[in-house]
Parts: C-alpha cells; structure tokens; sequence
C-alpha cells in the first residue's frame, strides 16, 4: 500500500506516482476515495465517506467502491490481491 | 454549501507518446435529438435499439450529388443502389426525387416494380441473372448491365426466343492507381476482353448496347481514381465509335463514393477525410473530356450511388445495459445494439456520442453489444464520458447497409423510423417479434 500512500494528488484532481513517473486524471468520488484508502477505511467506511462529501442518491456505492479498486489493481498501483476491507 | 452531485469514480491514466501533428481534440457533444425529435420520444414511442432516417437528409444528399454532376454534365442520372437501403419509404424518397434504380438481383428488381419504378428504369446488375429472371425482365425493358460471356451468349438465344432486342450494357473492369482492380465483375478492359465482348455484341446485332459501366470499388476516397476510370471509359467508347460507329446512350461509372463514415484502418474523421460530390464530379469530368463523340450525341452520365446517398441520413438510437471494467483497464460499455443489427462496426469506427447531457472524465471505452458471442464489438476503443445503466447512446452515419445485412440472430431486428421534413415520424419497418419469425417456418407433421 506503501505506492498508494506515495501518490501526489492535487486539488484539481491532477494524479502523479513517484515510482512509475506515471500521472492520471481523477474525479472528485475518486479523488475521495483515494482519500478514504490511503486513510485505510474500509468498505462501509469509504461508503460512509461518499455519502457524507456527496449527494447521493440511489447510487451502488460498493460497486463503484469495486471498479475503481479494480483499476488501482490495473495499474499497479495497490497489490494484485488487494480488496477493500469489510 | 449543498454537497456536489455524486458521479461514479474515475481513475484515468493519462496516454504517453510522441505528439501528433494531424490529431485534434475530440470535443464530443451530446446529441439529444434527431431533426428536432427527442431520442427519448422516439426510444418511448418505438423501443430500442432503434433505425431513424431522416428524409431531409436523404434528399439533401440526393440534390448534392445530382447537383455536383449536372453542373459538368448535361445529362445525368442517378440510378439508386437497391442493395444499399431496400425498406421502400427510402427508395420511394429517392424515386420521387428522380433516381432510377440498379438491382442487384430478381428480388431487388421485384422491390424496384413494387415501388412504382417502371422496367425501362431499372439497370439490373451483378453475377446474379438467371434465365428465369431474363425471361421476367427483358419484356420490360430493363436494362442489363453484362458479366460474363455465358450470360451473353444466354441473352443472345433469349433475344431469338422473344423476338426483342434487349438494351445491354458493357460491365467492364479497369485498373487505376491506386485501387485493387474489381476485376471479377465485368470484362477486363486492359486484356482486351472488354472489347471482344463489345464486337460480338455490335456485330451480332441481337443485343442493342446502349451503355459502357465500370465500378471502381467502395469508398474511394480519391477522387483521381475517377479521373482516370473516365478517361479509360471515355477511351473505350472512342474506340466503339471508330470501330463500329457505335455512339453509347450512357456512361455509367457506378458508385463507391465516400459517405462521411470512418473505415476502421482510416486515420482522419470522415468529415475531414470523405471527397465532397462536388470534387468527385470535377476529377469525372477531366477524365471524361477525353470522349471523342460529336456534339448533341454526349452521353448520359450514370452514377450507382448508395452508401453515399444514404449513410449520413440513418443514426441508430440504443440503449445502455451495463459499465463494465476490462482486464485492461478499458471501461466496457454492453449496449443492446450489436453487430447483428450494425453490421457496418465490422469496418467503420461508428462515430457514437450519448444521448443526454454528460459531465465528467471520459475514459477509454469499448462498447459491445447484447450478444453472447465474443465478436460483438460495434466500437473499439474511444474516449467516452461516463454512463449508467438505462442512458442511450446515438450511432451516427450508419444509413447504409445495416438495414440490409443485418442478421436475426439471437434477438429480434429492430423497428426502423424515418422522420419527414416537416418532423413528423413514422415506422418504416416494424420491430421482428417470435410471430414475424414463426410465419416462416414450418413443423413437420412427426415432430
């Protein structure tokens, strides 16, 4: 988790990863959540942390908690066998 | 402060690689309507997946085309490409703008008739004529466009037996830069096949040609292809002339213009790459200058146009059925149009924009269809915004074909809608359900 914690994100959402030199473009649920696992919450956690920065409305939250861990997973930037706590 | 709105999380990993003078920003706009109808109206009132056409269109592109060459030319024809577009209310929007048909086949001839197109106006092409469908057609003066030396000779003892003499038409194949040679269609000009044909023909006396045809091939985006078929035909009916003092009634040099789709191995958008008429007529007519023939006879000019005519008229409205996230990072999008209905996504990058206002990060997206079957991809990889489930996506330029070689497979064809000039809309062709397909089937009585 140690490369998750080292990702530099910027206000605007602006993402670089010091050890690849790779940089990536976030939205602010994705921003969030990046926010809410480098803090180490888990799933309810991360839920809980949407709700309270977003409006949500009927959204499926732990789907969308899944997809972008799927692409942390992708790029390497979690573990392979990394999943959120429950 | 009230909260912002919710979307779904994105995490786009920003491309790396050496610049590209020629790329442009791709600014994708929604497209909410279509000739002033809400997609969301017509999606209610005839289902999705969905065909619109839009008669404004078809017709403006008609004028266009038959525009760009009588400005050059003074007789021009616009014979309508049947295996294009069959659903009658096009070809009747065509029809009632002037153009003459060219089938491809008895059934395409049948539909030509059905729709009010009389025999004599019909150019009956292609590998495909049988001696029954001769029999059908001479009588009515179609005109026959020649294959082969077999179908010649067929017509030749069909012309005894009916006591006529058919018009015919030289289908003739020719090399130009550029282009790999259609050389199964036709008689070879270079060979001197073409011409063998041409003296049997006006030496025999039992067939009356009238015409010369070449067709280049499909979505030529040169226009200096042209150039150079004219001046081979033209060259060719100069020699006739010396030879036989035969003067043609048309040249026709069929169709294979660029609608405003993208092929697939193309790398500029179809609105930037695609020859306007207007510089397709112009290289016609340099080639064309080299015609030999005396004033008042000039010849009718022929175009065979289809996908030109009615690609850009036909937008495919669908329906989002799920976000998934690939092994590569890619989002996948499952819409409930597949290849079965937009068989064109074989080769063109459809050019997709949602139906509805969207905001956020587009990603890298690929966009299957509804079909259990691994080759359902109707877009690869695009820049897309984010989706959800029960949103709707607008399929552009996607008139031509589609309706034609679409497949009932798996599920039903969808409902085909054509919107007037002054906005009212109609179905065309209704949606297949299990009664459409069952009319045609039959059990036996042990089963």
């Amino acid at each position: 988790m140690q490369r998750l914690r080292d990702l530099a994100i910027s206000d605007t959402g602006f993402v670089f990863d010091p050890f690849s030199g790779a940089t990536y473009t976030v939205n602010g649920t994705a921003q969030c959540l990046l926010d809410g696992l480098k803090r180490g919450l888990d799933r309810d956690g991360l839920v809980a942390l949407l709700r309270e920065r977003f409006e949500c409305s009927d959204e499926d939250l732990p789907r969308d908690i899944d997809d972008l861990v799927q692409s942390l997973r992708m790029f390497g930037l979690v573990p392979g066998g990394f999943e959120v706590g429950r | 402060m009230s909260r912002p709105l919710y979307d779904r999380p994105i995490l786009a990993r920003h491309q790396t690689g050496l610049m590209n003078k020629f790329s442009r920003v791709a600014s994708m706009q929604p497209q909410t309507h279509v000739d002033g109808v809400p997609v969301q109206t017509l999606i209610e009132a005839y289902g999705s997946p969905l065909f619109v056409f839009s008669e404004k269109t078809i017709v403006a592109r008609y004028r266009e085309l038959r525009d760009a060459f009588a400005r050059r030319f003074s007789k021009v024809r616009v014979a309508w490409s049947y295996k294009t577009n069959y659903l009658d209310a096009i070809c009747r929007v065509l029809h009632r703008e002037g153009a003459w048909a060219e089938v491809v086949s008895e059934f395409e001839w049948e539909k030509a008739r059905h729709n009010g197109v009389p025999g004599e106006r019909i150019h009956l092409n292609g590998p495909l004529k049988t001696e029954a469908t001769l029999r059908r057609v001479l009588p009515e003066g179609t005109l026959i466009h020649i294959d082969n030396f077999d179908e010649l000779a067929l017509l030749e003892r069909l012309a005894d037996e009916l006591h006529l003499t058919p018009k015919v038409a030289l289908r003739v194949n020719l090399a130009v830069e550029s282009i790999p040679a259609w050389s199964r269609f036709g008689f070879n000009l270079e060979s001197g096949q073409a011409m063998t044909a041409a003296n049997r023909i006006l030496t025999g006396k039992r067939l009356d040609l009238v015409g010369l045809h070449c067709h280049l091939g499909t979505f030529i985006l040169d226009p200096a292809s042209y150039r150079e078929q004219a001046s081979k035909l033209a060259g060719l009916a100069n020699e006739l002339r010396r030879a036989h003092g035969a003067i043609m009634s048309f040249l026709d040099i069929g169709g294979g213009f660029a609608s405003r789709s993208k092929l697939k191995a193309q790398y500029l958008p179809g609105e930037q790459a695609s020859p306007s008429f207007d510089r397709y007529a112009a290289a016609c007519a340099e080639g064309m200058a080299a015609l030999d023939y005396p004033a008042g006879s000039e010849p009718t000019i022929v175009l065979e146009s289809g996908r030109a005519l009615v690609d850009d008229s036909g937008t495919l409205l669908s329906t989002v059925i799920a976000n998934k996230r690939m092994p590569d990072g890619q989002r996948g999008l499952v819409v409930d149009a597949g290849v079965n209905v937009l068989f064109t996504s074989f080769w063109y990058d459809h050019d997709v924009v949602p139906a509805q206002p969207f905001g956020g990060i587009s990603e890298p997206t690929v966009m299957y269809g509804p079909l259990c079957m691994n080759i359902d991809v109707v877009r690869d990889t695009i820049q897309f915004p984010p989706m959800r489930a029960g949103d709707q996506v607008v399929f552009r330029n996607v008139g031509a074909y589609n309706v034609t070689q679409w497949m009932q497979f798996i599920t039903y064809r969808p409902a085909v809608v054509i919107i007037g000039a002054d906005g009212r809309h109609g179905i065309i062709r209704k949606r297949e359900q299990l009664e459409t397909l069952l009319a045609s089937e039959e059990v036996p009585s042990w089963l």
